[in-house]
């Protein structure tokens, strides 16, 4: 479950502030799929914000895919963000990429780097669930 | 101990089905439309008026506020506002026009039992304790809630068996409120009701309001002159200013077609760059002209172009009585509720 918490003076609306506190919380795995986003009466009571707003954000959320709603039930998370770390331009590929490049001043191999990057990841991800590259 | 207010789970559900994904950007002026209920509007008023002291303390009063709405009652003193929420509340009646309830007048049973009102002075019998006070609530309203008014009056830490002349006018109208949401009306009208109320209770308190009013589809007009306050919570807006209607409409649909624009000007004639355009008000400082616009096509070079706040529009057509009056479809009376976007 997540908390909104609604900045009324930050000049961003109080829609894009659920929108964006949810997406945040998807990014940073706060929120899992299967979860349950509060009701819009919990919202409202606990920030005093138009309900209205509220439903207008999840449909928003819904509308990008990563939420369900569910008539009578609730609103659910549908499936979670990319992580950002993940990105082309994150700190932790940048890292990577300069390592690639010390392993081949190294005098390393293709072949090598990856065994070695195999065995690293096997001792640091242990278990590995999916079998994607 | 059994909850007063359904569980999350007995909620109507968070979004309407009807809504198709994918269809309607989200700021699109009826993007909403799917979310409200159909049927006649919650208030209607044509040709509204009200003679008071050989003047008129409303005239012309042309408006409609669709049902499930939180709407916002905005002007100055003596414009109107609380003049409006009488004749609608049956404690007075027209001079001219008519004002419609859930399209009946507001003296059919049935409208008195949908309506709640809340006067700014929060007519209460000082005599009487809380307990006495709600029971009064039982007694005289056929769909009471009692264990929505103890809930309301327990958060704020009353004893039911304190009178009410002793209590602060904060807790007053924290007794007033569960009166009034205790009726569980289709349609509560609040005069003011936070004025007397500190900051912390006023949160809790809009939060509750907030709350109900998305569990039952109440519709709520609320009055207030702090135009911050009425940011986040309103969806929809009536300005009232000498007894006639200036904006009316949906909150987003008027930000969307104002903008405020700051932009250079020498001396103090009109400003040629912004010819065309719809100004509601102007401002200078030196050189520097600041306006709350309507833009109508695209604007010329040299303008700042910012996004107004509820407040910057709110403020801009309070201090201009002479802006034309702009209401968006959705607020007049007799038009297809459907129509999107606002018309010129």
């Amino acid at each position: 479950m997540v908390e909104y918490l609604i900045d009324r003076h930050s000049g961003l609306s109080p829609y894009l502030q659920i929108v964006e506190q949810t997406k945040r919380a998807l990014r940073l795995g706060v929120l899992l799929p299967g979860d349950q986003l509060p009701t819009a009466r919990e919202v409202v009571e606990a920030t005093a914000i138009n309900p209205n707003t509220v439903l207008k954000a999840y449909r928003e959320l819904e509308r990008e895919g990563l939420v369900d709603s569910r008539r009578g039930v609730g609103t659910f998370v549908r499936r979670s963000l990319a992580k950002p770390q993940t990105a082309a331009d994150s700190a932790l590929r940048a890292e990577l990429a300069a390592w690639m490049l010390r392993a081949r001043e190294a005098g390393l191999e293709r072949e090598d780097a990856a065994a070695l990057i195999s065995d690293a990841l096997d001792s640091g991800f242990p278990e590995t669930t999916t079998g994607g590259p | 101990m059994s909850h007063p207010i359904p569980t999350p789970d007995e909620l109507p559900g968070d979004l309407p089905d009807e809504d198709e994904p994918g269809t309607a950007s989200p700021l699109a002026a009826d993007a909403d439309a799917g979310a409200f209920p159909a049927g006649p509007p919650a208030l209607e008023a044509t040709g509204l008026g009200l003679r008071y002291r050989g003047g008129w303390a409303l005239q012309g009063c042309d408006f409609r506020l669709p049902a499930g709405r939180i709407c916002g009652l905005v002007g100055p003193n003596g414009a109107g506002k609380s003049t409006l929420m009488s004749l609608a509340a049956h404690l007075m009646t027209p001079d001219a026009g008519a004002v419609e309830v859930f399209g009946a007048r507001p003296g059919a049973p049935e409208s008195r039992r949908r309506i709640a009102f809340l006067g700014q002075d929060k007519p209460l019998f000082p005599r009487l304790t809380i307990a006495e006070t709600l029971r009064a609530g039982y007694e005289l309203n056929p769909g009471w809630d009692q264990q929505l008014a103890e809930r309301i009056v327990a958060q704020g830490n009353l004893s039911m068996s304190a009178r009410v002349g002793r209590l602060t006018g904060g807790q007053r109208t924290r007794v007033a409120l569960a009166l009034a949401l205790g009726k569980r009306p289709d349609l509560l009208m609040l005069d003011e009701p936070m004025s007397d109320v500190d900051p912390v209770s006023r949160q809790e308190l809009t939060g509750l309001l907030m709350a109900e009013a998305v569990e039952h589809g109440t519709t709520v007009l609320i009055s207030s002159h702090v135009l911050a306050e009425l940011d986040g919570v309103c969806d929809y807006v009536l300005v009232l200013a000498s007894g006639r209607v200036r904006l009316a409409g949906e909150v987003d649909e008027l930000l969307d077609s104002h903008r405020l624009v700051v932009g250079a000007h020498e001396g103090t004639g009109p400003v040629p760059s912004l010819a065309g355009h719809q100004v509601v008000e102007l401002r200078r400082t030196g050189r520097q002209v600041t306006a709350l616009i309507r833009p109508e096509g695209e604007l010329g070079s040299g303008w700042d172009v910012l996004e107004p706040t509820l407040e910057d529009l709110l403020m801009a057509y309070l201090r201009s009585p002479e802006a034309t009056a702009l209401l968006t479809p959705s607020a007049r009376p007799g038009a297809d509720r459907r129509l999107p976007g606002v018309s010129a």
